[in-house]
């Protein structure tokens, strides 16, 4: 069995109104170097495969198809454990 | 002629264009369960507003590979009219059946409120019974009304006149005080090049009676009908 990790983050020039309400409300708090902040969906998957290469293009499959819309996101997979 | 209104787990605004359709338009309509796989039957298909799948992963993600959808791009691909409201245009941007995608309202919140409306393309099944750059009014209701498309989409948009509703102010300016979402270019419906598949924000099921205050949705409904029936208006 694998464990991924499927990063998804709006694309550069996607508004991302979230980041920046959570931006504007940490320089009210006083932490006045954050700059700039982007919100994007973080998802683990348990998943069997025969390989690590094939673990990652099973990911890299889900992400296309369903987990994010390519019109404004990018996604990013990573396998973290699970070598057999 | 006669309409399918799909109801996916999580619709809420089926039965409301089912009660324009059968009641106030004395037309043909069945209301749909989206595993249902053949829409032979229909000239019309309408997906409606609401929560399907309760927008888990986006709004119209889930939904679009419910089973029926393999029979309304095969309906689509054979230039059958469809109409998607608020959720139901979220499902049509996910199947690529437009163009573009949405994105959480720039203000963080839902938005229920009346909206003036350009009518900017009355050269279209949905909306012939309008005059071209007329200002309507319809109710949105949505958090993730916030059309976006990129820069070339939205020229290829322009070019081919394929935006058909803008958010503007009651004198019809297109400032950004009146785009109440913060949609791409006061966005608020898109019709496909072919010119037979329309998605829209704002909702013409709850403007269609004097009783809810306003009857502009109305004339979406009488559009579709008398040009489908072969009426001259």
């Amino acid at each position: 069995m694998f464990i991924g990790n499927i990063y998804i983050t709006l694309k550069e020039g996607v508004l991302d109104p979230a980041g920046k309400a959570a931006n504007n409300k940490l320089r009210d708090l006083g932490f006045t170097n954050i700059n700039n902040i982007k919100m994007g969906k973080f998802i683990e998957v348990e998943l069997e495969a025969e390989s690590k290469e094939e673990a990652i293009r099973q990911l890299e499959a889900i992400s296309e198809q369903l987990l994010a819309n390519l019109v404004i996101e990018n996604y990013r997979v990573e396998v973290v454990e699970g070598d057999k | 002629m006669k309409s399918a209104v799909v109801i996916f787990p999580g619709s809420s605004g089926e039965n409301d264009v089912f009660h324009i359709l059968n009641n106030v338009l004395d037309e043909r309509v069945d209301l749909v369960w989206h595993k249902t796989t053949n829409l032979d039957d229909y000239d019309l298909v309408i997906l409606p507003g609401g929560s399907s799948y309760g927008d888990y992963i986006r709004p119209g993600a889930i939904a679009r590979y419910s089973p029926i959808m393999k029979a309304v791009e095969a309906f689509a691909k054979e230039g059958k009219y469809i109409l998607g409201i608020g959720n139901g245009w979220q499902m049509l941007l996910e199947m690529n059946l437009l163009p573009g995608a949405v994105l959480k309202n720039a203000n963080l919140k839902f938005i229920c409120s009346d909206t003036f409306l350009k009518l900017e393309n009355n050269k279209t099944l949905f909306t012939n019974g309008f005059k071209v750059d007329e200002i309507i009014r319809m109710p949105i209701a949505s958090g993730f009304g916030n059309y976006f498309c990129d820069e070339p989409t939205l020229q290829e948009l322009l070019t081919n006149q394929q935006i058909v509703l803008r958010y503007c102010t009651d004198d019809g300016r297109l400032t950004p005080e009146a785009n109440y979402n913060g949609a791409t270019a006061n966005i608020a419906g898109i019709i496909n090049k072919e010119g037979n598949i329309l998605g829209m924000m704002p909702h013409p099921e709850r403007c269609s009676e004097d009783i809810l205050g306003g009857t502009d949705g109305l004339r979406i409904f009488t559009s579709i009908i008398n040009k489908l029936k072969g009426v001259n208006i």
